[in-house]
């Protein structure tokens, strides 16, 4: 006999669990058993419920109440006050303007989202096969194995017009299709986990959250294409993803929903795990196919596409994990209804990884189309600690700048590539006015210098070449002429690199240089970081008029070079000034400014310094 | 599972399980948990609900709770929300009647008036 009457829905994505989630979840157990109520109540572990930022979260149901930031020591009075009594622990609640937010659906996160990869994920216990059913799942599957043929189901995916959501956005209908026409003993199809953009978190979400949904996806196209057995490779740094997908699987097999004539059809088909070490590359598809055939995660020229020749010289499909997420609700809602959101080209939603400088960070999914104004600002909260909005970085390395002018464009995969930026596997970081261009544009090349495999030499070679100009630039030591380096450079390296990796790695210089063109500039010609990140272009000053010669300043600095008294306050010696930043921390009245621009005196150094090594 | 009926079975069951979450209920039973109700064994109370909603496998009653609702003298208090209908307030509940609201109001409808201590908003 049951006597539940609570559902307690603990966010366990990994953010969540990083916040200490496991713990609230250890100490309503405790506190639940303490009470005599563990009967009660049905403790839930989700998936990411997506808003990151206010982790641990979790969610009381009948009512729907969103409770943030709990923390061990808020579990009891949320058990006497709220499970016993009835009533919400208020100051746990989410509040907008003083007004209290009662239930998650009102969470003005969730409003602009439309959630259809991501419908289960922070809803369902995520290790239950039978949650998943409860919500619909496998229905898909069972009425594609027994009314359609692999054609058919093409057909419908077409009619949908969803796009490979990994990054390229290849349209998933003509993969398939490709595949599918093709005579083969046999034939393989991957899901690729291998997200590995910084900022990145939508497939592990996904698998982690929802992983039957990835499963049941996967069983469609290796149906439609004629596979019986398929691979989920996922990198080794998400261990989680990778324990929710076996236990999918095995809880599959035991139901028999995978394994020999699925749902009394011929079709038979048998999914594993590959672990991935973690290289960025892996994530390329001939490369990742390499991997799991036990060599070195090394690209292969294409043509021949995995198509025709993937996996053990077999034609595969491989497949991002938010694709295959979309594919069950596709077929259980219809293709119009999929293909009603989103726009011309772009159809459906995607889901979208919200980071850097915005107020709720965390996980989203939006209809294509939505502006990105509407994704920081609605979706997003706006901008943190009141700062300016300055750019946004999509796509990761691969991806672009956009500036603010471009905040109205519509997100889709087209208007993206046209601006220099693309849509990528979803990952959006969000920068404010602090943040000097260059000094992003030189993070993201140096992430690809390292996760190059080294293969191609243009790749290799050029993306070092770039680099080193970069840090020349944010060392004071531009030349005239670097600029236009770096295009060209970048231009080639995008023409010659065998693969996707190298033909993207030059995007975030390429996009920040046609947006932000001044701050390079100012960089080399003016010696000079605008923004003050670059600790050769800036230099520190002491106001004589508000510091007040307490001395803590020159006796913290590591460097001895701030002098002076009491009476003729203290000043910075330039040339010997090594920027760590300690006399700003400690001045008790905030005498010390960061100016940008090299001191003159520094400048005339190195200067002469140039013109000996010159003569010489 | 070879069918899409037994899928279909499976299903069902689950969903039952998982009635909390999906807010589509035709009967909110809603005891007054404030300290006076819990004092005059609102939790009693409310466990009777339950217990018999789950004996009888009525699927579309839920049993939730919420604060003092300032009807001290006539603790336990539960409201009887339906769809539609005006609320029925009942008062000064024990098991027995619980057991009878449950038989009476929650299954055949009617509701029971000697319990009855306001209806409507």
């Amino acid at each position: 006999m049951s006597l539940k009457r609570i559902d307690l829905l603990i966010c366990c994505g990994s953010g969540c669990i990083s916040a200490g989630s496991l713990k609230v979840k250890e100490r309503f157990l405790e506190i639940l058993a303490d009470k005599g109520i563990s009967n009660e109540v049905n403790i839930i572990e989700t998936g990411c419920m997506g808003p990151c930022d206010y982790g641990p979260v979790l969610v009381v149901y009948p009512e729907g109440v969103f409770y943030k930031s709990v923390k061990p020591e808020d579990v009891e009075e949320i058990v006497t006050e709220h499970f016993l009594k009835g009533r919400p622990v208020q100051r746990l609640m989410l509040r907008e303007e003083e007004r209290l937010v009662s239930s998650q659906k009102e969470i003005p996160f969730y409003r602009k989202q439309v959630k259809v990869a991501l419908a289960n994920c922070g809803f369902i216990n995520p290790e239950s096969l039978e949650e998943y059913i409860a919500t619909g799942g496998y229905e898909a599957l069972g009425t594609v194995l027994t009314t359609m043929n692999p054609q058919q189901v093409i057909d419908v995916v077409n009619a949908s017009g969803l796009r490979g959501r990994g990054g390229g956005g290849f349209p998933t209908h003509i993969k398939w299709q490709l595949v599918h026409d093709v005579e083969s003993d046999e034939k393989y199809i991957i899901c690729n986990g291998d997200e590995g953009d910084p900022g990145a978190f939508m497939d592990r979400s996904i698998l982690e959250g929802d992983p039957h949904r990835v499963i049941e996806g996967m069983m469609i196209g290796a149906y439609a294409i004629g596979a019986t057995k398929g691979f989920f490779y996922i990198r080794a740094e998400y261990p989680l993803a990778i324990k929710r997908i076996r236990n999918a699987i095995k809880q599959a097999k035991e139901a028999g929903l995978m394994g020999e004539n699925i749902f009394g059809s011929d079709f038979s088909f048998i999914a594993e795990v590959r672990t991935g070490a973690g290289a960025f590359v892996c994530g390329e598809e001939t490369a990742l196919i390499q991997s799991i055939q036990g060599e070195r995660g090394n690209p292969t020229p294409k043509p021949p596409y995995p198509a025709v020749k993937g996996l053990w010289n077999k034609p595969t499909v491989v497949n991002n994990v938010e694709t295959f997420a979309n594919i069950p609700t596709i077929f259980l809602k219809g293709a119009d209804w999929f293909a009603s959101m989103g726009t011309e080209t772009s159809k459906g939603t995607k889901v979208f990884a919200l980071t850097g400088d915005v107020n709720n960070t965390g996980l989203v999914e939006v209809p294509m189309g939505i502006t990105l104004r509407e994704l920081i600002f609605d979706v997003g909260g706006g901008m943190a600690n009141g700062h300016e909005f300055k750019a946004v970085q999509l796509g990761g390395p691969s991806g672009g700048c956009l500036p603010r002018e471009h905040l109205d464009v519509p997100v889709d995969y087209e208007t993206l590539k046209e601006r220099g930026a693309m849509m990528g596997s979803g990952g959006v970081i969000v920068m404010n006015d602090q943040k000097c261009m260059v000094n992003v544009a030189k993070f993201f090349i140096g992430f690809c210098v390292d996760e190059s495999c080294g293969k191609c030499s243009p790749c290799r070679i050029g993306l070092k070449h770039m680099y080193d100009i970069l840090d020349r630039i944010t060392k004071g030591e531009g030349k005239d002429g670097d600029i236009e380096e770096l295009q060209h450079l970048g231009e080639t390296i995008s023409r010659l690199s065998l693969c996707g990796l190298g033909q993207t790695a030059p995007n975030p210089v390429l996009s920040t240089i046609r947006y932000f063109r001044e701050e390079y500039e100012s960089h080399i010609k003016d010696h000079s970081c605008q923004t003050k990140v670059c600790t050769d272009l800036f230099h520190f000053m002491i106001d004589k008029d508000r510091c007040i010669g307490c001395s803590l300043c020159a006796r913290k600095c590591p460097v001895s070079c701030i002098t002076g008294s009491r009476e003729e306050k203290y000043t910075i010696s330039q040339t010997e000034c090594i920027k760590c930043g300690n006399c700003q921390d400690v001045c008790p009245v905030k005498a010390i400014d960061r100016i940008p621009g090299m001191h003159p005196e520094v400048l005339k150094q190195i200067q002469e310094q140039q013109n000996i090594s010159i003569e010489e | 599972m070879k069918t899409l009926a037994d899928l279909k079975k499976i299903r069902e069951k689950a969903q039952e399980e998982m009635k909390l979450r999906d807010g589509k209920v035709r009967i909110k039973i809603v005891v007054g948990m404030g300290t006076s109700g819990i004092a005059m064994g609102a939790r009693e109370v409310m466990k009777t609900f339950l217990e018999e909603i789950s004996n009888r496998n009525l699927t579309d009653v839920l049993v939730t709770q919420t604060g003092e609702k300032g009807l001290s003298s006539m603790e336990p208090v539960v409201d009887v929300i339906e769809e539609g209908k005006p609320k029925v307030t009942y008062g000064n509940m024990t098991p027995e009647k619980a057991r009878r609201v449950v038989v009476e109001h929650i299954v055949n409808g009617r509701v029971v008036s000697d319990y009855v201590v306001a209806t409507g908003d």
